[in-house]
């Protein structure tokens, strides 16, 4: 596979089998989204939210790029702005991991920090105050920018009905929702039968750390009518599962990872027998290992440990 | 009796409380006696007779938005949780 430039490896990610994990007479795929250039799904999300954005002319060359976000949309942005020649500011919450905030600058990007105690919807407010006072600063806005489901619909689900046309159902966590609405809508298009589930992380106390819930905030991208069902996962189970994909099907994956592979495996009861899962895991376990998930020792302990950071 | 667990933000309204056990057969019935209990629970719940769309109710980890809604069926030891909407995690 010959690449003129990393942009250019975005996407083509092996699409793995599980046979150990899966329930008996189902049989559940993993994405594996962490074979990405720079180690996840949101690679797909950067490059089209860049790329659509100068097709429509919404983005000069060298422009300056703001975006929200705690770690992979940042770390895709700031490899593809970096090759297209744009600055980029990220911010994000001031408990993100170190591993995430060192590859954020390595790549030349600018750290902004918002408070932790206001988790996402913090950096989501800080982004939008800088975008408003100046008018310099190009914000994609991933959270309500239509390019990020299309990088899903155009990229992710072709690959899946590709290489698994009898595909049964979807599972994906719910972040932006970009994953779920813009795979979901594809497959449904391809056929009408195939169920979509999210997996929704039931986050520590640190990340609801809103004041009121007019803060709350449901992302335009994620299509509520796309999906079949949504389940939400704790951290614990959530870390049982990544752990159990290391330890019985030698796969290390991010944490997100456990909480749709907890949701395929709770939904295959509601498939016809022989179907065929596809589970999203949108990266690999590399950039959380500071966080301790994957320490010997007791599950239940870890999770209640790092509950509040495990998804920042 | 089914428990209903209680976000921190809505703790204020529960004086602490996080998790409040509220008899019921259903969601609906099980959320009018939590807000009958906790009146100032109201406003933060509902919109007239919906839950407000900021609020995530689940049943067994279930978005009720995809059983039967407040219609949805709840067992004796059932778990309903309220979740506030939040920006992804991991974005």
């Amino acid at each position: 596979m010959l690449l003129e430039d990393i942009s250019q490896a975005v996407g083509n990610t092996p699409l793995v089998g599980l046979p150990r994990l899966s329930p008996p007479d189902y049989r559940i795929y993993l994405k594996l989204e962490g074979h990405n250039p720079t180690g996840s799904v949101k690679d797909r999300v950067a490059k089209y939210l860049i790329e659509q954005a100068e097709v429509y002319g919404l983005l000069r060359p060298g422009q300056r790029v703001l975006e929200p976000t705690s770690g992979n949309t940042g770390i895709g942005l700031a490899a593809i702005c970096r090759v297209k020649g744009h600055p980029l500011t990220c911010v994000l919450p001031e408990n993100t991991s170190e591993e995430r905030r060192q590859l954020l600058e390595l790549f030349g990007a600018d750290l902004v920090l918002s408070p932790a105690s206001e988790g996402s919807n913090g950096s989501v407010r800080v982004a939008r105050e800088l975008a408003a006072a100046d008018p310099e600063l190009y914000m994609p806005f991933q959270y309500g920018n239509p390019a990020n489901a299309l990088a899903h619909y155009e990229t992710t689900a072709p690959e899946i009905i590709a290489d698994l046309p009898d595909v049964a159902a979807f599972v994906a966590g719910l972040g932006t929702g970009g994953s779920v609405t813009g795979v979901g809508k594809r497959l449904k298009r391809w056929n009408p039968a195939v169920k979509v589930y999210a997996a929704e992380p039931e986050y520590g106390d640190l990340v609801y750390g809103l004041r009121n819930l007019d803060e709350g905030y449901v992302p335009e991208v994620l299509d509520l009518s796309v999906l079949d069902s949504r389940i939400k996962v704790n951290s614990l189970r959530a870390l049982e599962w990544t752990r159990r994909l290391a330890e019985e099907e030698g796969i290390f994956a991010g944490v997100s990872t456990g909480a749709s592979l907890a949701v395929a495996v709770r939904v295959c009861d509601r498939l016809p027998a022989g179907s065929k899962i596809v589970a999203m895991s949108p990266d690999g376990g590399w950039k959380y290992l500071s966080t301790g998930a994957y320490e010997p020792g007791d599950v239940s302990q870890i999770a209640e440990r790092i509950s509040g950071i495990l998804w920042a | 009796m089914p428990v209903v667990r209680i976000p921190t933000v809505l703790r204020k309204h529960t004086d602490g409380a996080a998790k409040i056990e509220v008899s019921g057969s259903d969601v609906g019935e099980v959320l009018r006696g939590l807000v009958a209990a906790h009146p100032g629970l109201s406003e933060q719940l509902f919109d007239g007779d919906k839950v407000r769309g900021f609020i995530n109710v689940y049943v067994e980890d279930e978005d009720i938005r995809y059983l039967d809604g407040l219609a949805s069926p709840v067992g004796d030891d059932a778990e309903i949780a309220l979740m506030p909407a939040v920006a992804g995690g991991a974005g």
